[in-house]
């Protein structure tokens, strides 16, 4: 039997998230004073070296984006923490922040430390106004115990935009204007908010940053798979008998996650798919269960690791259905900047609720994987980018069951 | 139009800050009034047109009135395949509204919403932001007795 690791969730269930003494009993913001005691590009290495990639979906190695801002000349720069989680079937972010807001405050220190930043801002969804109350609380904490020196950090909250996890996006929403992505180059890390150097990392990944400090890289690095080194946070939802979170190491296969972790179908049923990553990630059948989740691992089968959302459906599921249900969300979610997701994501919807209905023709097939194979290509953000996945990995695996609803 | 502007005015100063003054005006009003909008436009010295579309683009942000509780209805796929096609009847029924629709005595408006994090328990519905999870269509009665 596997057993869960907790890194990221270390604090979780131990402390009282709202005592910073409970925290710094726990040895809390020592990580953040060893830092300061380093030199900046020595402390960007030990991050560099620990192989810590992004954990909002991207997968950029951490160190290696904090080089590209603490090598830009500036007066000001901003460290930018995304916790405007919005893909579906995922609440790890949440947790981490109710749980333990002063791993995510110290994280965000120490990058800021790192890039010569004095001043930080949390981008927290809207869904979660009780979240951002407990985050104002530890940062006043903080603020009161002076842990944090001179680095300043603020709440914004957003509302309710799917696309605002694109870092361009949420940093235009932080600066009050609608939340369309930017285009790139420039990179945030060059050129961010109000134009300056800011560092845009997910919460799962500043939670991370104290204890690769405390321990150092070497012990980072040899956990879980080589190339995705660390642990994961996952959620599990839909056809599982354990709907709940786990933090495991990057090597443990979907397998685990599923069956040793989450306990396998209800009422003894038969796994269908299982869709990782969100609902811009790809369903993965059956047979493809012994893949490791890490980042490269997912990639090679077509897959994603994304958020760690772990959406499960059992045998007696229609999967062009749920697909049609996601094409809405897609639909709905698409900002509208660029043309091929604002029209795409439209049409997408639209073929798939016809063939949904019995009224499909069998030339909407090539369609659907024309039009998303256009759209993987030319969208301008990650939104748009991946908007078509679920539907090309069900055409893929499950076709058989858009053939049978075919007019 | 004054109390619009006090509110709006706390915000004049924050970078970025027009969507926290939004924030402000709903936590006050539950909904943005039109009137807000051009207050807002004076105040941080933009178009109107641009006010108007800040305050449109997000989905929690409501220009023009909506009721005093807001449910809002998980639809994503995790609480899609739990069943959240069973509570929203159920809602409709209660309430006897359709959703996008606001009971006439202005206690109650219901939307769809995409997912809100909570997927622990599915399927999920929150009135003014406070989750609730693994509803089933026989708990809407007592839960809607909490606002009554």
């Amino acid at each position: 039997m596997s057993e869960e690791m907790r890194i990221v969730l270390r604090n979780y269930g131990k402390i009282d998230p709202f005592k910073i003494d409970d925290y710094i009993a726990a040895g809390g913001y020592k990580a953040l004073a060893r830092a300061r005691e380093m030199k900046q590009t020595d402390l960007i290495e030990e991050v560099k070296k620990s192989g810590l990639r992004g954990r909002g979906g991207a997968g950029f190695n951490c160190g290696q984006k904090w080089n590209f801002s603490y090598s830009v000349a500036a007066e000001t720069k901003y460290v930018v923490c995304n916790a405007d989680e919005g893909e579906p079937g995922t609440y790890k972010d949440r947790i981490i922040m109710e749980s333990d807001p002063h791993t995510v405050l110290e994280g965000m220190a120490i990058c800021g430390y790192a890039i010569g930043s004095k001043k930080g801002y949390i981008y927290c969804r809207g869904e979660y106004p009780y979240v951002v109350e407990g985050l104002k609380t530890a940062i006043s904490q903080a603020k009161d115990k002076g842990v944090l020196g001179d680095f300043d950090i603020e709440v914004r909250m957003g509302a309710g935009a799917y696309v605002c996890g694109e870092e361009s996006a949420l940093i235009e929403s932080i600066e009050g204007h609608r939340g369309e992505p930017r285009f790139k180059p420039p990179f945030p890390p060059v050129k961010g908010l109000w134009g300056k150097p800011t560092i845009v990392n997910n919460v799962e990944t500043f939670a991370n940053i104290p204890v690769i400090v405390e321990k150092g890289s070497d012990w980072y690095n040899s956990i879980g798979a080589p190339n995705y080194p660390g642990t994961k946070v996952l959620t599990l939802t839909g056809d599982v008998v354990n709907r709940k979170f786990i933090e495991v190491p990057t090597d443990t296969s979907i397998r685990q996650v599923i069956f040793e972790f989450g306990g396998g179908i209800p009422e003894g049923k038969k796994l269908k798919a299982v869709q990782i990553g969100g609902t811009s990630g790809g369903f993965i059948p059956e047979e493809m269960l012994e893949t490791p989740i890490d980042f490269d691992s997912m990639a090679a089968i077509g897959a994603t690791l994304g958020s760690g959302a772990v959406f499960v459906i059992d045998a007696t599921r229609d999967v062009v259905d749920i697909v049609n249900r996601i094409a809405g969300f897609f639909r709905h979610e698409s900002c509208g900047k660029c043309t091929p997701c604002r029209e795409g994501t439209k049409r997408i919807e639209e073929m798939v609720e016809r063939i949904n209905q019995g009224q499909g023709r069998a030339a909407d097939l090539e369609l659907l994987e024309r039009l998303g194979s256009t759209m993987s290509k030319i969208c301008l953000c990650g939104l748009g980018q991946a908007a078509p996945i679920p539907v090309l990995t069900t055409l893929t695996h499950f076709r058989d069951e858009y053939q049978s609803k075919l007019n | 139009m004054s109390d619009y502007k006090n509110i709006i005015l706390e915000y004049k100063d924050v970078p970025g800050g027009l969507i926290e003054a939004y924030h402000a005006l709903q936590r006050e009003f539950n909904y943005i009034p039109e009137d807000a909008i051009e207050a807002a436009a004076d105040i941080f010295d933009i178009s109107k047109a641009r006010a108007y579309g800040v305050a449109t683009f997000y989905s929690y942000f409501k220009v023009g009135p909506r009721g005093k509780y807001i449910i809002r209805i998980c639809e994503s796929a995790p609480c899609h395949v739990a069943g959240a096609d069973k509570v929203v009847a159920a809602l409709e029924n209660e309430l006897g509204i359709k959703m996008g629709d606001t009971t006439a005595d202005g206690r109650f408006t219901l939307e769809f919403t995409e997912c809100v994090g909570q997927c622990q328990a599915t399927p999920v519905i929150t009135i003014n932001s406070k989750p609730y999870s693994d509803v089933n269509a026989q708990d809407i009665g007592s839960i809607l007795n909490e606002y009554k």
